[in-house]
């Protein structure tokens, strides 16, 4: 089975490529990469990319599927339907799913769904703790070996120190990172958004950037002292990139994702108590904005992650306090990433190596790229392409997106899993 | 003028709007003189007290208000109503709407909670105070009650005592007074006086009697024991010692200097016995003015023009595509 | 269309001797002083009710007590107008229990304010009677109410506007209908 896509610019930041190339698939795998024209006249479904990118598939390693158990929010199915139409085509999904995956057998369902839905790459990230209580280990030995690729009690912050140094050592045995979800709990006390201007003027309670520093701070030591690898997930303020920044410097195994939102808005985007805007960490100042940018420039944040988390309408529209945290983000990473883009704060090819085989590397994936022999995970999108935000057209089952009615500048044309078509857009 | 559709808060308000909410209520006031106290306004609109938090004094306020101006006062609190099976906010604006009243009176333990109702009904919504972010009616009447006995707004300095960082009537006379021209103190411990403020044009201070120096007005803030369980301060009694109003506190500031206190006050803790009951404590005219205030906002957020008036009331389904 | 003209229907001489002929007849009805009250309607009533107030002290000697209402919130029509109505206050500095009580307002219409005064007034107690003394009545009444004292009949159409300006407010006496 041959497919050639030609007359596109190829992106493969793993190959150091950025040109005018025409791709060859055949079975699945990516077999050629050559000079426009080469493969004219082969005996090959022929799809045309004029003015269109092509990259791997982009990798989203810190999404919420939520299934098992709130399924009402979302399912394996729904969300890797917004996966693929976000242009991914391999997602991590995190443990706090009810029950939570804790264990080798919630680890499979979740991988049985994926099979069942069959559409982007689903790679469960297993709990660090039984219940993500905080307490006592999960059993990551047997959910790593039922296919979990990554440790990460994500939704809670570890908040006993000595838990996290036996995971960050009993992990190492392994070699897989644990995403460590920044927030002292005693210091965010409460808070429902950022400590600064716009709480105090709409007197919400605010969670300091001092809860994400000390906590970074902590889990950096630990890694120096254990030598496991500690992945920052949604590093949000400019203490915290600095300190990731001072960590690599030395060598240590850190690595750092940031999500479109925490580069994108700030927290005056909850103006009007809107609780579209409202997640933890929180959207922070200009400054610790522009911080993640910087750290998206310079290497210090290696990844772009969305950490999509639906809810229902029910759970967002309430009194501010009571809304639930997160705010969908699949099919709006590429065109919010490609704003940093035209802002000269990054390459378009750095901008595809923060979506692709930056997080494969971290979380020891063979994709993310468009090497010879590679499985054809491929996407395909128009740069310049424009569309509106519509809640009610997202494939997501839940509308929770402070974008609403946005224009975005990135549009999703085709996206490939293993050589086969699993979204194209309509015109 | 005032054309606002719903009353929020003090935010946002101009100096011209704030003087005309003054002299509107100013103009209240001689009704509760009379011997019927009633004018026929509003005679069968229907004003609901949704009051998700107990307070009788704002709530009795209100009711007051609502029956002098000959309307039907419904009261909803939260104890005793479906709030406590679990309706949530939503639902119950919904309900309410159905009764078709004229303007839904909210206090709500959430911050934002009165714009999130305002979001959904169509009648004019009044915040009686949300959370710890404003108490816009408790504003107007300190106002009143200030501009009652020193003439004009203008110029003054005003000390505000106490808790700030949780008072939603700090937050709303802070902006009222400033935007009138008043010089604002704002007093108290580090942990309850976020720095903030200070982009609001107020002067922060630690130190009681520095503060109270030279102050036309001083305004205690109810101290909440529960603050102590979370570490803002040790005790109470070290609090009352540091940050109580007394008389020897009371040394430096002005001689005719007004006590106020939005009630219901913590004798002995914030304010003392002897301050709060002596001649230049303004504590319970601040009550009076409260219904006064409270007509004015009542009659004209109901008494918008036509245009408005004719408006079939609906709940706008947010979520609907 | 080029707007009709403006023209005096009463100027300052004129005014000054309906308000001196009306007080005479308000001292002839009640037969002088006792139990007298005046009790202006804002804002031009106020006015007229202070000149007639003087006058009579200054025929009779006596000093008659002088109130003023506003009775933006008795109206009938709260909420239907183009434009909200300031409410300007109501004070009364006297009992109203058995006096004899004059409303005095500058132009008598519809007769609605005049409905609307009453209303007010009856709320402070019980008056002994209420007249009603109007400097210009244009006809046009909406209510069985008819004032008692009149400065000046003057048919209007109903699309004409009759204009009350006094030195107190706008410098000059005059009443214009345009």
């Amino acid at each position: 089975m041959r497919i050639v896509i030609a007359n596109g610019t190829v992106i493969d930041p793993a190959n150091n490529l950025d040109a005018a190339r025409d791709l060859l698939i055949e079975d699945g795998v990516v077999h050629a990469v050559e000079l426009p024209g080469r493969f004219r006249g082969l005996e090959a479904t022929q799809i045309d990319a004029r003015g269109l990118i092509i990259a791997p598939g982009l990798i989203d390693m810190h999404v919420h599927l939520r299934e098992p158990g709130y399924e009402y929010k979302e399912t394996v199915l729904t969300g890797t339907q917004s996966a693929v139409a976000g242009g991914f085509t391999a997602v991590a999904c995190m443990a706090n799913t009810n029950p939570i995956n804790d264990n080798g057998a919630v680890t499979r369902y979740i991988l049985e769904r994926a099979r069942a839905a069959n559409l982007a790459r689903v790679f469960p990230i297993g709990a660090l703790s039984k219940g993500l209580k905080g307490e006592e280990l999960a059993e990551i030995g047997e959910m790593l070996e039922a296919g979990a690729i990554a440790i990460s009690d994500d939704g809670r912050p570890v908040m006993d120190a000595n838990l996290m140094r036996r995971a960050l050592e009993y992990c190492s045995m392994f070699n897989v990172p644990i995403s460590v979800h920044e927030e002292d709990l005693q210091l965010a006390a409460g808070g429902v958004m950022n400590e600064g201007p716009t709480a105090v003027r709409l007197g919400l309670r605010g969670i300091p950037n001092a809860a994400e520093d000390v906590m970074v701070a902590r889990d950096i030591t630990l890694a120096r002292l254990t030598g496991g690898r500690v992945h920052v997930a949604h590093l949000s303020t400019n203490g915290a990139v600095a300190l990731v920044r001072q960590a690599k410097a030395e060598g240590l195994p850190v690595t750092a994702e940031a999500t479109p939102h925490h580069f994108s808005l700030t927290e005056e985007a909850v103006d009007g108590y809107n609780t579209n805007a409202k997640m933890a960490p929180p959207l922070r100042l200009a400054e610790d904005v522009a911080a993640v940018q910087e750290g998206l420039r310079d290497g210090t944040i290696d990844a772009i992650a969305t950490d999509h988390a639906p809810h229902h309408r029910d759970e967002k529209e309430v009194e501010f306090d009571q809304a639930a945290n997160g705010i969908v983000g699949l099919e709006t990473a590429l065109p919010l990433t490609l704003k940093l883009v035209e802002s000269g704060i990054l390459s378009l090819a750095e901008a595809v190596r923060k979506l692709t085989v930056n997080p494969a590397r971290i979380l020891g994936l063979p994709y993310g790229t468009l090497s010879l022999g590679a499985p054809a995970d491929v996407v395909m999108f128009d740069p310049t392409g424009t569309w509106k935000v519509n809640p009610v057209k997202l494939r997501s089952k839940s509308k929770n997106t402070p974008f609403d009615q946005w224009e975005m500048k990135g549009k999703i044309v085709l996206t490939m899993v293993e050589g086969r078509v699993v979204y194209e857009s309509r015109g | 003028m005032f054309t606002q559709r719903h009353f929020l808060g003090i935010a946002g308000l101009t100096q011209e709007e704030l003087l005309f909410l003054l002299d509107t209520a100013e103009s209240f006031r001689e009704i509760s003189e009379r011997e019927v106290k009633k004018v026929p306004t509003l005679r069968g609109k229907t004003i609901i007290n949704l009051f998700y938090e107990s307070s009788t004094r704002t709530r009795t306020s209100f009711e007051i208000a609502a029956k002098r101006l000959s309307a039907d006062a419904i009261n909803i609190t939260a104890s005793a109503s479906s709030v406590t099976k679990g309706e949530t906010l939503l639902d119950t604006a919904r309900n309410l709407v159905a009764m078709r009243p004229a303007a839904i009176v909210i206090r709500h333990p959430s911050s934002g909670a009165p714009h999130f109702l305002a979001r959904l009904v169509d009648c004019p919504v009044i915040n009686a105070g949300d959370g710890t972010h404003e108490h816009p009616t408790q504003a107007l009447l300190d106002l009143l009650t200030i501009r009652e006995r020193k003439g004009s707004i203008a110029g003054l300095t005003v000390a505000i005592v106490g808790d700030v960082l949780h008072s939603r009537v700090a937050r709303s006379n802070m902006l009222a007074l400033t935007t009138l021209g008043a010089q604002v103190r704002l007093i108290g411990p580090r942990t309850l006086l976020p720095a903030e403020f200070r982009s609001w044009g107020v002067e922060l201070h630690t130190d009681l009697r520095q503060g109270l120096a030279g102050a036309d007005v001083v305004m205690a803030l109810r101290l909440q024991r529960e603050r102590q369980a979370r570490n803002f301060f040790p005790s109470t009694e070290e609090y009352s010692r540091r940050f109580g109003i007394s008389l020897a506190a009371l040394a430096e500031a002005k001689p005719d200097v007004l006590i106020m206190h939005p009630g219901p006050m913590n004798r002995g803790v914030e304010i003392d016995s002897t301050v709060a009951d002596g001649p230049y404590s303004v504590i319970l005219d601040q009550v009076t003015n409260g219904v006064a205030v409270r007509m004015a906002i009542l009659y004209l957020l109901t008494t918008q023009t036509q245009e408005v008036v004719e408006v079939e009331p609906t709940v706008r389904d947010e979520a609907a595509a | 269309m080029a707007k009709k003209a403006a023209r005096v229907v009463l100027d300052g001489e004129a005014i000054r001797r309906a308000l001196t002929r009306i007080t005479h007849e308000i001292l002839e009805k009640n037969q002088g002083t006792d139990h007298l009250a005046l009790v202006g309607i804002h804002t031009r009533g106020v006015d007229l009710s202070r000149r007639l107030a003087a006058k009579l002290e200054e025929e009779e000697g006596v000093k008659i007590p002088c109130g003023e209402i506003d009775i933006t919130l008795y109206r009938d029509d709260v909420g239907r107008k183009r434009t909200r109505p300031e409410v300007r206050g109501t004070h009364i500095p006297f009992s109203v229990d058995d006096t004899r009580i004059v409303l005095v307002d500058d132009v008598f219409y519809t007769g609605r304010t005049i409905r609307a005064a009453m209303d007010a007034l009856i709320d402070f107690g019980r008056p002994r009677s209420i007249q009603l003394a109007v400097l210009v009545d244009r006809g046009h009444r909406e209510l069985p109410i008819r004032p008692d004292y009149v400065g000046k009949n003057l048919p209007t159409a109903r699309s004409e506007h009759v204009h009350v300006r006094l030195s107190e407010r706008e410098g000059t006496d005059e009443v214009v209908i345009e």
